[in-house]
């Protein structure tokens, strides 16, 4: 599942961020890493872009860029 | 006073910069955006501190004065642009590099840096920390913002972070100067420290056995991912060692307020408000104190020919330069007020809450959603609107905004709409009950938006072509404005508009002021302009004089007014620009102007309102006619070509305002593209393309409304 199909306000952790370009790397940069936990705060109001909590603080990034951050939501590998 | 000790201790920091770096220490000042760097700044430094730009690039470089107390040591503190990285991916990050690597030629490698470390997003603040690290220069870390970390329940353990870190952490609460005194003391202490410079990169100190795991991940070269992967992995383990886990689950403060604010609906709605607020209270605010300058320099430049002898240089310094620099500064209320909101909606945290919210409005364009606001300052005045795009970062986005700014129809076009629209299209109704004026006026604001909105289009696929500009931007925790930072950066940003725009402004005004002023025309008097010269010698201002000259001659003060003015008309018919008016004419006549409208034209590549006054030398209207005066409206009616038929019809004056909507008839805005954009061949390529694009669509216009039969 990927970041954008994460239901909001539900608790997942990042499993990998895909590709090898400027954004993805700034992705990273900005602590959207393997392993930390992120949730979906909301969506603008035109459907884009979104607004995640990661490590603490808030961050907006567009669907386009949450496409390519895996994550696995932490409520189904509970209820799995 | 105050005055003097600035540039004194400036002097000296830049005559130690030169001399003897032994006197002065260099401190570079390092930091997240919203990490509370700027406050830092402004109380390490107080008013001691200057802004210009890096050279060659539009990057804003903010020096102070630190003096480091108890020690006679002054530093020359660097304030660097919020970072988030230094992988030198944007401008920012490029500039910053280079100051740690001492690349740039007027400033040595930092002696130190100070790190600013927010408390309360200790792990991305240390991210940036960690790439500090390597560039071994001793770093201190001033930890803001423990005082909202408290609140939150966090709790931080400064000596453990410190121990853990191998760096001094000092806890700093810069607005009440708190901390201050031990980051001094830190500093002096780490400047001169060998082990550190001796000890090398992030890498090699944390050569520890729990590092093992960052050692293999970089066996795999080229893969910058998994380094920053590996770093984020180090501080994680700093942090859940010095950090007590905060409660999750407990939504913050700012999650709620953004519940409204960034609201699906609400949100927008309450963006709208807070904008029309904003331009309401700036056109509103700004009427008088732009009233008082306007006068001012009237008064000013009266003053000067009152007590000055006739003569060319009088009229240089009245007409030419203050009359044109006047012409600007005039300007400045609008600039300030708009930087004052600007600052406020920036410190607060709710700038990015509007991009956030336009951002797929804007992203269709091509443009980024921080363009929203500078476009949309332009409707009052593109100088302060091409100044806020500051706040885009990436170079070929921020170009693009400033290259349509100008396209957003600005007060100063409102004089030339409200004069056709008076002339030509008073009273009319479209459908019955809309005022044809108003549609006119509305379709103005419209095209220039729609054209805008196209050449953004084509710009972003061609010249300025670029990915779409990722949108990974932080929403930063609302917060009080800091008074100081918002006040400080209103004031810098009034000076650097006055300053740099100021000269060019100044030189174009002379020229300006010289091609309708020359050649001098006193050969062309008639003899009842000569009567009228004896009329108006300096001396008949005062009324016993005027009353006298009324007895004497029998004429009243109004007729010896009108061979006043059509003696300027005369002169001006005969100057330069009126010769230049006639040259032009082939060119302008598919529009439908004769040279006369060429001379006011020409004129009003100075500022579009200045076509008013210059209309109204060249009807002989008198000086002071405005754009609803009778007088001019009637002179436009009536106004003749040289063949006799009528110089003016609706289609005329339609034409004139479509040129108008996209000519960039403004050299304000010039000068600062000029400035904002560091390049000349974008300045002149933007005056050409709108040049281009405003004669093409008013050819256009008059030629197909020829066509459909007007005028």
């Amino acid at each position: 599942m990927t970041l954008t199909n994460l239901p909001i306000g539900e608790n997942a952790k990042v499993v990998s961020v895909n590709g090898n370009n400027r954004i993805t790397k700034r992705l990273m940069e900005m602590g959207v890493v393997p392993g930390v936990s992120v949730r979906v705060i909301k969506s603008a109001p035109f459907g884009d872009p979104l607004e995640i909590c990661v490590r603490g603080y808030h961050l907006a990034m567009r669907k386009s860029e949450a496409d390519t951050i895996q994550v696995q939501s932490l409520k189904s590998k509970i209820q799995s | 006073m105050n005055s003097k000790i600035i540039t004194a201790t400036e002097k000296q920091a830049t005559a130690n910069g030169r001399q003897s770096v032994k006197a002065s220490i260099v401190i570079a000042l390092a930091g997240n955006p919203n990490a509370g760097k700027t406050t830092l700044f402004n109380a390490l430094t107080g008013l001691r501190q200057k802004v210009a730009n890096y050279p060659g690039v539009t990057v804003e470089r903010k020096e102070g004065v630190w003096r480091l107390n108890g020690s006679e040591k002054t530093a020359r503190l660097i304030d660097l642009p919020g970072l988030y990285s230094l992988d030198a991916t944007s401008l920012d990050e490029q500039i910053a590099r280079d100051v740690l690597t001492g690349k740039l030629l007027d400033l040595p490698k930092p002696n130190v840096i100070v790190a600013v470390v927010d408390a309360t997003n200790l792990e991305r603040n240390l991210y940036l920390v960690t790439q500090l690290l390597e560039y071994k220069i001793p770093v201190v870390i001033a930890l803001t913002m423990i005082d909202v970390a408290e609140k939150q329940s966090l709790e931080i353990d400064t000596k453990k972070l410190s121990k853990l870190l191998q760096i001094p952490v000092v806890e700093v609460k810069a607005t009440q100067k708190l901390g201050i005194d031990e980051l001094a003391a830190k500093v002096l202490e780490t400047a001169y420290n060998k082990s550190v410079l001796d000890g090398n990169s992030f890498f090699d100190r944390n050569s520890a056995d729990d590092l093992d795991f960052i050692r293999l991940s970089l066996q795999d070269d080229g893969e910058v991912n998994k380094k920053i992967f590996a770093r984020y992995n180090f501080i994680s383990d700093v942090y859940q060692e010095s950090v007590k886990p905060k409660q999750t689950n407990e939504r913050s403060f700012s999650e709620k307020i953004d519940r409204v604010l960034t609201h699906k609906f609400f949100g927008l709605l309450i963006l709208v408000a807070i904008l029309l607020f904003i331009f309401q209270t700036i056109f509103s605010w700004a009427n008088l104190p732009m009233d008082l300058l306007e006068k001012g320099f009237g008064a000013l430049g009266d003053f000067v020919r009152a007590n000055l002898s006739e003569g060319i240089l009088t009229d240089l310094l009245v007409d030419g330069v203050i009359a044109g620099v006047g012409g600007v500064v005039v300007f400045l209320p609008q600039i300030l007020l708009l930087f004052l909101f600007l600052s406020i909606l920036e410190d607060t945290g709710y700038m990015a809450r509007a991009a956030f919210l336009l951002d797929k409005l804007m992203s269709r364009v091509g443009l980024h959603g921080k363009a929203f606001v500078p476009l949309l300052s332009s409707f009052a005045c593109a100088i302060p609107g091409i100044m806020a795009t500051r706040t885009i970062e990436s170079p070929k986005d921020r170009l693009a905004t400033i290259m349509i700014a100008p396209f957003m129809s600005c007060s100063a076009r409102l004089p030339v709409y409200t004069l056709m629209i008076g002339t030509f299209f008073a009273g009319q109704t479209v459908f019955g009950f809309l005022s044809l004026g108003a549609v006119l006026i509305l379709a103005m604001y419209a095209l220039g938006i729609v054209v805008a909105v196209a050449v953004a289009w084509i710009l972003k696929r061609t010249l300025l072509k670029s990915p779409p500009p990722p949108f990974v931007m932080e929403l930063p925790p609302y917060r009080l404005p800091n008074v100081q930072n918002v006040l400080l950066n209103m004031f810098n940003n009034g000076w650097q508009f006055l300053k740099r725009a100021g000269t060019v402004i100044l030189a174009i005004s002379i020229i300006l002021w010289a091609l309708t002023a020359f050649p001098r025309s006193t050969d062309l008097e008639t003899p009842s302009q000569a009567i009228s010269q004896n009329q108006i010698a300096p001396g008949s201002q005062e009324p016993a004089v005027v009353g006298s000259t009324e007895e004497n001659c029998g004429c009243s003060l109004e007729d010896a007014k009108k061979i006043e003015e059509e003696k300027q008309g005369l002169a001006l018919r005969n100057s330069y620009a009126g010769q230049l008016g006639h040259l032009i004419e082939p060119v302008i006549a598919p529009l439908g102007f004769d040279w006369k409208i060429g001379v006011a034209l020409i004129a009003s590549f100075a500022a579009r309102e200045v076509l008013v006054s210059t209309l109204s030398i060249i009807y002989n209207v008198g000086k002071d006619s405005n754009e609803e005066s009778e007088g001019l409206i009637d002179a436009v009616r009536n106004a003749k070509k040289d063949d006799g038929s009528p110089a003016w019809t609706p289609l005329t004056a339609l034409t004139l305002m479509v040129f108008f909507v996209l000519a960039i008839q403004c050299m304000s805005t010039v000068a600062v593209v000029r400035r904002e954009t560091n390049s000349w061949s974008w300045t002149i390529f933007m005056v050409f393309y709108m040049t281009a694009l405003a004669y093409a669509a008013a050819f256009l216009t008059y030629q197909v409304g020829k066509l459909l039969g007007f005028g």
